[in-house]
């Protein structure tokens, strides 16, 4: 039998500051770890230098320049500068520039409303009566009519195209892949037969083909008169596509809600449409969101193939702005950029996603 | 009656049926009225219908061609063919490089270095999120302005050169003994199976461990060098003749530039679905190996990876079927593969769109069914029992 | 049955001190986790150890594995000093087996490959004598009929009395058991303990950290209170329960056998 004194709580042990301990144990720990670090010190010295030298030390930040005083060891920034209309609203008219800003402006404010609102009854109303509204709002600020000048959609490009490209096919897919997910998970035999062969080719196809079918094919199946506007073919062609994968990541969701569910809705006596709509989908929904994120990024990463059937996203500038005698050659810094601007795009909303991840995580304790 | 015919309304079977009949209706009309609409456009155009155009005269030039015979004298359908070649060529070796590349970050991730492991973070987070396409035509523009021009080509070691124009490789002649040297290959193989069996054998009635990494070198690796210098195989050595190279095997920029872009790209998916293969492996399953005394290496390879594998091959084989898809955006730098040639020229000049942009989507819908099937089979064989 | 623990091994009881810890500490960052340990356990032992939460019990007896490091303080195990010396460390854990709380099984192998692992990889074992002896252990804890099923198939006691099985295969000099019936359900619990009990008429030197304080009385030959990561009292069972001295250990019986 023993009793033993109480013992003092003491400092760990401290044979060096916190900042060598800290290099020790993460960099240094091992005879391994010793040719690592070196290993991605030397990387990082092959590779970190000349990006920087290009696209800021040697680069050229004089936005009166020329493509000839720019010279070529750094990037000509001027170049992005003279172009930096034509990367944001493509071929739109100077004139009427401000209705495409005013529909991005609208957006922020419909946004920042929203969020001041959080706590209101009348949320949901708001939101989906902006997600009716607003798309007609916008439409007509874009093309025109009702006493706007009409200004033809060869016309629309750059970072606005991509924006609303990328907008009508998440807004478009999104109720079209509730309804074939629904209709994979349905009893009846025909339905998940549709829902199933949809899906399946879809999403078994390259992006590319859907989009040529829709460019090409499409239009021969419409009477002859009809002329099939370039830019609607590919948002046909965009949502088509985008509708499969969102079933499918909206079907996760409905597989992840517990039996219980239904039965509980079953024995309350709801039908089919308002157990779906009341009880199912909400929870499906909230479930997928941060893989409905997943998609969007994806979907705007798509957005780009735009260029390979003629239509003038973002990508496709870089080759206009480079195909002008006065700024040949200038392709790296024309990529660098676009590729700059998306990543910070894509970039928050894949941080956003991740947050929204956690959020959902830890309310389903 | 009208009772029973209300009840029969509200009967659950018989409306879904009733659903369905409607679905399939609704369906059937539409379908025939593009149908219709599509036969008369095609007549208004003077298009042909039908599949006979694939034994037509192609009429133009390949740029990338491997294995197949083809000139411009050749049939749209040896077009085809050599489109569903190249396709796989760059897939298969985008394929390779990506497994390997994401395999090296995949770990580095969970690397206890902090610089490897920040490097390989870094390089996921800004290769994800930039398009495919972007990164494809980056690559290229990087490459042409970068790489020199055929006259001062970077050589190495006189046989291999590379270029503007592409990688130039040289090409075994098949008639010198090559043969030979592919034989000593599979022998070697082979022998190396019974050589592992054997000592995997003595292990199980001994438990002695012998190491077969000297023969699997001896064998596989030696034997065919061995070979190959006795019968001195003679290899076509690309040479400078004019302004580019002639001989040898050349791979075009475009192959080059796509193949890389599709490394760099997938790598970073399967780098991630490699790091969560090994994350989902429970911290206790280490412990218990380690706790028993198994060395690192034997953890990892007894415990550690049959676990996550399992977990980690799937989404990697789906990765290969959308580097796969990918691979159509080679109409970008003017690769020529399935889309390119088939749905790109062919498609200008037939113009029957729906026959071939079907063609097309049936090569792809193809390669996706078999990469399920593998899938499938995949899955059931290394299913958890119990789970 | 008792062929299976090699009687050379085991001494009288009361003859050597297998386990030596002399001031342990241990430090989670700035977290004093263990404060001064000092224990001796002596050749077949049976200690117990007990304590709220957090007390530092599991972070203890996973120290005599190596496990966990240590910033301060020795551990000897059956002669050899636990240092970062990845021979002795290995040297210890081939005579220590230790059970979880969580059975950690290899889920991908069958209950009978479970059980040879360790010993053909790192005994160097036959595939034969692997097995027969891991099947009479699976008979002896019970389990024989389900060898070649796997993990996921048997119930949560099963899978531990498996656990049980395999820390035995290595024919270890000690048993460590990190509160092993905690993830059970309450029926299921018995059978785990049943063959506790069973191992430790034995001989073995048994190291269990656990609640259960019926078998804490039955079989053990010393039981330790620990809180705050400190050893606060030991004493037979007797006196431990029936004549606690700490004020610490008093509230804590107040609190456990209440239930």
């Amino acid at each position: 039998m023993a009793i033993y004194s109480l013992k003092e709580t003491k400092q760990p042990p401290q044979s060096q500051t916190k900042a060598i301990a800290w290099l020790k144990n993460n960099l240094f720990s091992s005879s391994l770890n010793i040719a690592l670090t070196f290993i991605a010190l030397y990387i990082i010295y092959l590779l970190l230098p000349p990006i920087l030298n290009w696209t800021i030390f040697d680069a050229n930040f004089d936005l009166t320049a020329d493509n000839q005083s720019c010279g070529r060891e750094g990037a000509c920034w001027a170049f992005i500068d003279s172009n930096l209309k034509m990367f944001i609203y493509g071929f739109y008219p100077q004139e009427e520039l401000w209705r495409v800003n005013t529909m991005f402006g609208i957006v922020v404010a419909l946004v920042a409303f929203g969020a001041l609102i959080k706590k209101s009854q009348y949320r949901a109303h708001y939101i989906i009566g902006s997600f009716l509204i607003y798309p007609i709002v916008a439409f007509v600020l874009l093309y025109g009519g009702l006493g706007l000048e009409i200004v033809e959609t060869d016309k629309w490009g750059g970072l606005t195209l991509t924006v609303v490209v990328a907008a009508v096919g998440i807004v478009a897919s999104f109720p079209l892949g509730i309804l074939f997910a629904l209709g994979r998970q349905s009893k009846m035999r025909v339905v998940k037969f549709i829902s199933v062969v949809y899906i399946e080719f879809i999403r078994g196809v390259p992006l590319i083909t859907i989009l040529f079918m829709a460019s090409v094919v499409l239009p021969l199946f419409f009477s002859a008169g009809m002329d099939f506007d370039k830019l609607l073919r590919a948002l046909i062609g965009i949502t088509l596509f985008q509708t499969a994968y969102i079933a499918e990541v909206i079907r996760g969701g409905l597989q992840a809600i517990p039996r219980g569910q239904y039965e509980a809705a079953d024995a309350v006596g709801l039908s089919f449409v308002q157990k779906t709509v009341l009880i199912i989908l909400p929870q499906a929904l909230k479930i997928s969101i941060p893989n409905i994120v997943g998609s969007f990024i994806a979907l705007f990463k798509d957005t780009t193939l735009l260029l390979i059937i003629g239509l003038f996203d973002m990508l496709a500038i870089v080759g206009a702005a480079t195909s002008n005698s006065n700024w040949l050659g200038r392709e790296t810094e024309g990529y660098v950029f676009v590729a700059m601007v998306v990543w910070v795009i894509l970039y928050s909303m894949s941080r956003y996603s991740k947050r929204l991840e956690v959020r959902f995580s830890t309310e389903h304790k | 009656m009208l009772t029973k015919l209300k009840s029969l309304l509200y009967n659950n079977e018989i409306r879904a049926i009733l659903f369905q009949v409607l679905a399939v209706a609704v369906i059937a009309y539409f379908a025939y009225q593009a149908f219709d609409n599509m036969m008369l456009n095609i007549e208004q155009r003077g298009i042909r219908s039908g599949f006979g155009f694939l034994s037509d005269e192609a009429g133009f030039a390949v740029n990338d061609n491997f294995f197949l015979e083809y000139s411009p004298a050749s049939t749209n359908l040896q077009a085809f063919y050599v489109g569903i070649v190249n396709t796989l060529v760059v897939a298969i070796t985008g394929i390779f490089f990506a497994s390997v590349l994401g395999l090296i970050i995949g770990i580095s991730r969970l690397s206890s270095n902090y610089l490897i492991r920040k490097i390989a973070t870094v390089y996921i987070e800004i290769f994800r999120n930039i398009p495919i396409l972007l990164q494809i035509l980056f690559w290229y523009s990087i490459a042409l302005s970068a790489f020199p021009s055929p006259k001062n080509s970077i050589n190495f070691f006189d046989t291999v050169f590379l270029n503007s124009r592409g990688l130039y490789l040289p090409k075994p002649i098949i008639e010198s003994g090559f043969y030979f040297v592919l034989a000593s290959l599979v022998v070697g193989i082979i022998a190396y199976i019974f050589v592992k069996k054997h000592s995997d054998k003595k292990h199980d009635e001994t438990g002695i461990v012998t190491n077969t990494i000297p023969h699997f070198l001896g064998l596989v690796v030696l034997l065919p060098i061995v070979v190959y210098l006795f019968f001195g195989v003679q290899l076509d050595y690309p040479a400078l003749k004019g302004f580019n190279f002639r001989g040898g095997v050349d791979l075009s920029i475009e192959f080059f530039a796509l193949a890389f872009a599709l490394s760099i790209y997938t790598a970073t998916y399967i780098a991630e679905a490699i790091r969560s293969g090994i994350e989902s492996v429970d911290n206790g399953q280490k412990e218990a190996a380690s706790a028993m005394g198994l060395t690192q290496t034997q953890s990892l390879r007894l415990v550690v990876l049959p676990q996550a594998l399992r977990v980690a091959i799937p989404p990697i084989i789906n990765q290969y079927l959308n580097l796969t898809k990918n691979s159509s955006l080679a109409a970008a730098v003017g690769y020529t593969e399935l889309v390119t040639i088939f749905s790109g020229t062919v498609l200008n000049v037939v113009g029957q769109a729906i026959e071939i942009i079907i063609l097309t989507m049936l090569v792809y819908l193809t390669i996706s069914l078999v990469i399920s099937l593998i899938l499938n089979i995949f899955n059931k064989k290394m299913q958890i029992k119990g789970k | 049955m008792s062929e299976l623990i090699n009687k050379e091994k085991i001494g009288e009881k009361g003859c050597c001190d297998i386990i030596e810890i002399s001031g342990l500490n241990k430090w989670y960052g700035d977290f004093h986790a263990l404060k001064s340990i000092d224990l001796k356990v002596k050749e077949g032992e049976i200690i117990v150890v007990c304590g709220p939460s957090g007390s530092g019990k599991s972070t203890l007896i996973r120290c005599v594995n190596f496990l966990e490091k240590f910033q301060e303080g020795s551990i000897v195990v059956d002669g050899t000093e636990l240092t970062d010396d990845v021979k002795k460390i290995r040297q210890v854990r081939s005579e220590v087996s230790m059970v979880f709380q969580h059975f950690n099984l290899f889920p991908h192998l069958s209950i009978i490959d479970n059980l040879t692992l360790a010993p053909i990889w790192v005994h160097h074992e036959t595939k034969q004598e692997a097995r027969e002896k891991a099947l009479q252990l699976l008979d002896r804890v019970g389990i024989k009929d389900q060898a070649y099923k796997y993990p996921n198939q048997l119930s949560g006691g099963q899978q531990q009395r498996v656990a049980i099985a395999r820390a035995l295969c290595t024919s270890p000099k000690i048993m460590l058991f990190d509160e092993p019936t905690s993830a059970l359900d309450p029926e299921m619990i018995s059978e785990v303990l049943d063959v506790m009990v069973e191992l430790a008429k034995e001989g073995i030197t048994m190291i269990c950290v656990t609640h259960e304080m019926g078998f804490a009385k039955k079989v053990a030959d010393r039981i330790i209170f620990m809180d705050e990561g400190q050893v606060i009292e030991e004493n037979k069972p007797d006196s431990f329960f029936n004549k606690p001295e700490s004020d610490r250990l008093k509230l804590f019986l107040d609190q456990i056998l209440s239930q």
